[in-house]
């Protein structure tokens, strides 16, 4: 197999592309986030708990949590995309939602709804990923009650190197096989809510590469807060 | 979330507050939200950009794709007008197709942009009868706070001036991952302005709350030389003579001054 030595964009192997994280960007929501990282984009807003339509996805026991992820049409790399939900927009709109879940607390609203929407009007791979941790911020902002936040990244291996936060050269290298393995942590517990790959890779590598991804969710959450905290910063100012 | 607004909104404290000449958010009833463009807001697309106005925030993304001329025009490339309404962009937006609302939003922009000539239709032509670029310009509110026609044929005009084509290889085939130096050909920056009727006052650039409380509206568009090339009257109420004329002076002067912007 071939080394993968130099990475396309002079990264370090196990460092994320640069991120800028903020929140309180959508002013009609109860909560929300922007999430850049290199050159993928998310918006994430939520509002809720709120009333459920359709009724009958209502739960007496506690409320439900909807996620919507939807890329715009013109973020794609390639001819303008359809506009509206597809077979990938649905997948990734459940996995997000398992991946978010694991950490709100909705006990206290039976029969309500919270919905997130993720949007994204650009895109270079990691677009699921940037989705969840925008969204993590979004329900932070909103106030509801977590036990943690949700960072989220695509590890793999790019010919036999183990790489962090692969771009979208990486995921389809010339000469190269790939393995790409979107992955949310929760880092507190490190409770791995969000995993998923494409390509081939023995176990043993599978498992570093894992961990490898779970100090970049550490680093990542640190954004997160970081972001949560100046808009918190800011509102005392105002005051 | 801003609820006090919606509070105290009832219609009758609204027309108060016009026949006042005092908005809720402080402004008189000819005056429109200041505006904010930043462009290159997605590099996937080929021209974009994000404005403001208020708490009213659009993105704006055009993509050129190559396609077949209709028929009756082999020479001509097409414009499509696209506008979302999404859930993100407002509590009260649901998820599902298109609604009257948007489609309206659209065709009211498409119109605009196409009525006035603005885009030189015979610079799309890449081989006569066979391909021509198609400009698509997807309209995506990202916080509705009215008036997004206005808004959204702005900050539309602003991205198609930053687009470029693709780049074509020598059998003419798009390579869709590489932007050429050509920039889209505007002709005409056409504005419009809507101007908004709640019993006898008439205002332009409603915020939400106005928004759903008026009468009648009327969409003007005006071109740089103050000449008038698309109208689209809404609501549920007519409009006389003297209202439109004053509408058309209303949108004839605002346009001249949201010029500037674009």
């Amino acid at each position: 197999m071939v080394e993968y030595k130099e990475r396309f964009d002079g990264r370090a192997m196990d460092e994320c592309r640069p991120m800028t994280a903020k929140v309180g960007v959508v002013k009609n929501a109860m909560g929300s986030a922007y999430f850049k990282i290199g050159n993928t984009i998310a918006y994430a807003a939520v509002y809720g708990p709120r009333e459920i339509y359709p009724k009958f996805l209502s739960n007496p026991k506690k409320g439900v949590l909807r996620v919507n992820y939807n890329m715009m049409t013109f973020a794609g790399p390639g001819e303008r995309n359809r506009p509206g939900p597809n077979r990938r927009a649905k997948e990734i709109s459940m996995v997000s939602e398992k991946a978010l879940l694991p950490v709100v607390d909705l006990s206290k609203f039976p029969n309500s709804v919270v919905d997130v929407f993720i949007e994204l009007p650009q895109t270079d791979a990691g677009s699921r990923c940037a989705g969840i941790t925008a969204a993590s911020m979004a329900l932070a902002d909103a106030g509801l009650v977590m036990k943690d936040m949700v960072p989220a990244v695509a590890v793999g291996m790019v010919g036999n190197t183990p790489v962090v936060d692969l771009s979208y050269h990486e995921e389809q290298p010339e000469g190269m096989e790939a393995v790409d393995i979107p992955l949310a942590v929760v880092p507190s517990t490190g409770e791995v809510t969000l995993l998923q790959m494409d390509g081939v890779i023995d176990k043993e590598q599978l498992i570093k590469v894992i961990e490898l991804g779970k100090n970049a969710c550490k680093q990542i959450a640190e954004v997160q807060r970081k972001a949560l905290k100046e808009k918190y910063e800011g509102d005392a100012d105002e005051q | 979330m801003n609820n006090n607004r919606e509070t105290a909104s009832s219609s009758s404290h609204l027309l108060n507050a016009l026949r006042a000449d005092v908005r809720y958010d402080g402004r008189k009833k000819d005056d429109f939200r200041n505006i904010e463009i930043e462009f290159g807001v997605s590099n996937t697309a080929d021209g974009s950009a994000k404005i403001k106005a208020g708490n009213t925030e659009i993105i704006i993304g055009v993509s050129l794709s190559v396609g077949s001329p209709f028929p009756d025009r082999p020479d001509e490339g097409a414009l499509m007008v696209s506008a979302e309404l999404l859930p993100i962009a407002h509590p009260g937006i649901e998820m599902g197709p298109p609604g009257i609302d948007a489609i309206e939003i659209s065709r009211v922009i498409d119109r605009s942009i196409r009525e006035s000539g603005a885009i030189d239709v015979k610079d799309l032509c890449i081989v006569p009868g066979e391909k021509v670029w198609i400009v698509s310009v997807d309209i995506v509110p990202i916080n509705h706070d009215g008036n997004i026609i206005d808004i959204g044929a702005i900050g539309a005009i602003a991205a198609l001036q930053q687009t470029k084509f693709p780049q074509l290889d020598e059998n003419n085939v798009a390579d869709y991952k590489h932007k050429s130096d050509k920039t889209v050909a505007l002709l005409h920056k056409p504005i419009p302005v809507t101007v908004c009727k709640i019993k006898d006052q008439l205002f332009v650039d409603p915020i939400k709350v106005e928004e759903d409380q008026i009468d009648a509206r009327l969409t003007v568009t005006v071109l740089e030389n103050g000449k008038i090339c698309s109208l689209q009257k809404g609501g549920e109420v007519g409009l006389t003579t003297e209202e439109i004329k004053k509408a058309f002076d209303l949108a004839t002067e605002k346009a001249k001054e949201l010029q500037k912007y674009v």
